[in-house]
């Protein structure tokens, strides 16, 4: 592999999709340097100081008492479902403008881990939190993200954690938290689950602020033995017990190379890192990720998130019917950010390699070509018609076409946004 | 990739292992079904597996409400004896099942009691890989039903899913059932016919992922066909995402309603497609808190789904020879918890309509004071349950499918 091509590698995976200026920065800079600058970026961020977390009106059921009519928790309703899509669509924008755009990805990866839909939590202002939450703590040691995510308000309303009580632990929460979230499966028996329970007991969510309260009454402060330690273990207690297993941050280091690596080569030994920048340090630099190139399935928001960066698009900056179609896009696609299907977030590889989905990608490729600026489009047609599938590989940050893909493409040379379309969909865009 | 990985990955993504890959799961579009119409032996019958995600309370959806241990265990969430849908003097069903009940006073309706298995799991995931394996102990990447694939000759086109992802059961060790979209996704207009062509070709020396990728070319002009002919269900663009249809749903489970999934069931069946099994799913029954109206509402759209399909099937020849079973990933605590819910539990109810099965109840009723550890003690073994629907409705010897399991529900058909 040349250095181009392995930093290429690097930036497809560590970010949602650079643009060829970034790989020509890159490779002056070597592939070394260039991982130092993916995980201590600079403390400056134009494109994320362009995009503020929006500020959200208090959530519109703070104001329904028991005594408001049905048209008024319809317009609550409703209001909250306009806080969400603005949040939605001020995300997609942010992931787009960041420069930084490994913190970017990695909070998508730990929205995805901690997977957490707003479909039940349904509050914009409770989602933005957790997703605060997860970028103060993303880079660092597991130990505080996982004591600030059991109180993190729309954790315990998706999982029913303000349900959990003294009198009758509710084990949803302690459950996921060690199959999902810390631990996987099998480091862990049922004892340990009704424990645990017990420990997360005592936090609620005031819908009307969207803080968590501690309720000494509901709390179990009793003994509890858990994963073969016993003590009066509270939320906290119980989270760092859970962090400082081993299994934990070996677990952890696993869906970090299964997102950025994906399966078709296992994980090797000893990824896990003090913290995730280390973890994530350990899995780039890893001999078998350069192993991985050309197998990794995009997710669809990795795929329209790295085309609109390509393209020159700011989603916000696009009429609001093209908006939509995007969205509508990711929604066919059966990834919508904040709306995962699962407390076990999406699915991966060849799951996303469906004819329907094909169908989707191709209805949005044909979006994008069509709003794709007119200075990018210029870069393919300053190349002669001949030179336009290689001109279009530089663009989209391919390393090459195959055979197939070339043939496919060289008919459609003279039709520029036809062309750009078709490079989207090719098998070589879409598996990186 | 670690097991937990590989697990989530098979459940999720319903691709298990190359043979899945290599056998192009998900290719086939319905066209490719209504094609094969009229191979099959017109006296065989169809196998229809509804799965119900996220573990559904069977204490509330057969209810025993003659037994005093039943509402003292959740006295906020029992269903008072004059809501109950009687079918004796001990047991009813939920009221939101009146189709369902009428079905069971004409003798149409099965149900196995305390189904379950040794040493439970009470992970969704864990549990509902068991079900899709049939291997308990040490849950393997290859599902009961793509066993039964596997010797069945491996057409994809013989087990067939309507869910958006492959079901984990329907994968074989060298054979995988079709996945086959069920919502319009309005065929892509702009690129000419010969690109989409292009791409479809194979390319030597590619990772299987890209090859899947080029796969994918190879079917649209089929799906376009499909889309012609398939009602579209439900808009995915304009349906509303937080409508009181679409109930949150942590543990999986179809999008696409039920019925729709059945209407599509129901037109291969009546165009004598070779399809032998049929899997739908149903999702949201994961009910921790706030159940009672949460699970009616489930239950009254597997109620209305199972019976307009019931009724449809009895129309045709065809029809009367379909065989439908509903299943769970486990039943739910015997006592409600706080949050007017109930957690993960244990053993619950399959129930079973159609072809040739006998009415009534089969297995004996889990106790409800002598439990293991809160949980019910399941009575009859899921794999007596499988045993039996390969034996009796796909004319299958169970032993190589289900490693020589020598249990029978007695009497069901």
């Amino acid at each position: 592999m040349s250095d181009r091509e392995a930093v290429a590698h690097l930036l497809r995976r560590a970010t949602f999709g650079p643009t060829a200026d970034e790989v020509d920065a890159a490779e002056r800079a070597g592939p070394a340097a260039t991982v130092d600058r993916l995980l201590k970026p600079p403390a400056t961020d134009r494109g994320a100081a362009a995009t503020p977390v929006p500020t959200l009106p208090p959530d519109p059921y703070a104001g329904l008492t028991k005594d408001s009519t049905r048209e008024q928790r319809q317009q609550a309703n409703a209001e909250r479902r306009k806080q969400l899509q603005q949040v939605t669509e001020w995300w997609l924008d942010r992931m787009v403008a960041a420069e930084d755009g490994l913190t970017e990805k990695l909070l998508f990866f730990w929205h995805g881990h901690w997977a957490t839909s707003a479909q039940k939590v349904k509050s914009a202002r409770l989602m933005v939190g957790q997703l605060e939450t997860l970028r103060r703590h993303g880079r660092g040691p597991l130990g505080p993200l996982v004591a600030s995510m059991v109180r993190d308000p729309a954790l315990i309303v998706w999982l029913d954690g303000q349900k959990n009580t003294r009198k009758a632990p509710n084990e949803n929460l302690a459950r996921e938290l060690m199959e999902l979230f810390t631990l996987g499966i099998g480091a862990y028996s049922e004892a340990d689950v009704k424990a645990g329970a017990r420990a997360l007991t005592g936090w609620v969510v005031d819908r009307r602020t969207g803080a968590v309260r501690f309720e000494t009454k509901r709390h179990d402060p009793g003994e509890k033995s858990i994963l073969g330690q016993s003590g009066r273990f509270d939320a906290e207690a119980y989270a760092g017990l859970l962090a400082a297993q081993p299994a934990a941050a070996t677990f952890v280091a696993g869906r970090l190379w299964f997102r950025y690596a994906g399966t078709e080569i296992p994980a090797p030994d000893g990824l896990a890192g003090a913290d995730t920048t280390a973890t994530l340090r350990a899995l780039f630099s890893a001999p078998a990720f350069a192993q991985t190139r050309g197998t990794l399935v995009k997710q669809p928001v990795e795929w329209l998130v790295g085309a609109l960066r390509q393209l020159g698009i700011r989603p916000s900056a696009l009429p609001e019917q093209q908006r939509r179609q995007l969205l509508a896009g990711l929604n066919a696609l059966d990834q919508v950010p904040l709306r995962p299907p699962s407390v076990g977030g999406w699915p991966a590889g060849a799951a996303w390699l469906t004819t329907s989905s094909l169908q989707a990608r191709l209805r949005t490729a044909g979006v994008l070509a069509a709003a794709t600026a007119p200075a990018v489009l210029a870069r393919l047609t300053a190349a002669p018609t001949a030179g336009r599938p290689d001109a279009l590989a530089r663009l989209l940050v391919v390393d090459g076409w195959g055979a197939r893909t070339r043939a496919a493409l060289t008919p459609l040379a003279g039709e520029p946004r036809k062309l750009l379309a078709a490079g989207l969909v090719s098998p070589e865009y879409t598996v990186s | 990739m670690d097991t937990v990985t590989r697990r989530r990955f098979l459940l999720t993504s319903g691709v298990v292992g190359a043979g899945a890959l290599a056998a192009g799961a998900g290719a086939y579009s319905l066209r490719d079904l209504l094609d094969t119409g009229g191979d099959r032996d017109p006296q065989s019958r169809t196998l229809v597996l509804v799965t119900l995600y996220g573990g559904n309370d069977g204490l509330n959806t057969v209810i025993p409400y003659g037994d005093p241990a039943y509402r003292a265990a959740r006295p906020e969430l029992a269903y008072p004896d004059g809501e109950v849908l009687r079918l004796d003097d001990d047991f009813g069903l939920n009221p939101a099942l009146a189709g369902l009940h009428q079905r069971w006073s004409g003798g149409g309706l099965a149900i196995v009691r305390g189904v379950g298995y040794p040493k439970p799991d009470r992970s969704h995931f864990r549990s509902m890989d068991i079900w899709h394996t049939a291997q308990p102990d040490r849950p393997g990447n290859t599902g009961w039903l793509g066993r039964w694939l596997d010797r069945a000759g491996g057409d994809p086109r013989l087990a067939v899913s309507f869910e958006p992802a492959l079901p984990p059961l329907l994968a074989g060790a060298q054979s995988a059932g079709a996945a086959v979209p069920v919502t319009d996704r309005k065929a892509a207009k702009g690129l000419p016919a010969a690109t989409l062509t292009a791409f479809a070709a194979a390319e030597a020396g590619e990772s299987s992922a890209r090859g899947r990728a080029a796969a994918c070319f190879a079917d649209l002009r089929s799906v376009d066909e499909m889309i012609r002919q398939v009602r579209d269900s439900a808009d995915p663009d304009t349906a509303d995402p937080d409508g009181e249809q679409a109930p949150a749903t942590a543990t999986g489970g179809a999008r696409t309603p039920l019925d729709a999934q059945l209407d599509l069931v129901a037109q291969c069946v009546e165009a004598g497609v070779s399809t032998r099994v049929f899997s739908v799913s149903l999702g949201g029954f994961d009910t921790h808190a706030d159940e009672k109206q949460l699970q009616a509402v489930l239950l009254g759209q597997l109620d209305r789904a199972l019976t307009g399909f019931a009724d449809r099937m009895s129309r045709t020849e065809a029809g009367r020879k379909v065989v439908v079973a509903v299943y769970s990933e486990f039943g739910r605590r015997v006592r409600a918890n706080a949050s007017d819910g109930t957690d993960h539990g244990t053993a619950s109810d399959v129930l079973l309509l159609g072809a040739g099965v006998r009415g009534g109840w089969h297995g004996a009723p889990p106790s409800l004071t002598d439990l293991d550890d809160g949980d019910l003690k399941y009575t009859t073994d899921f794999r007596d349950v499988y045993a039996t629907l390969l034996e009796r409705v796909l004319d299958t010897d169970p032993g190589p499918v289900l490693a020589d399991w020598r249990g029978r529900v007695d009497k069901l058909f």
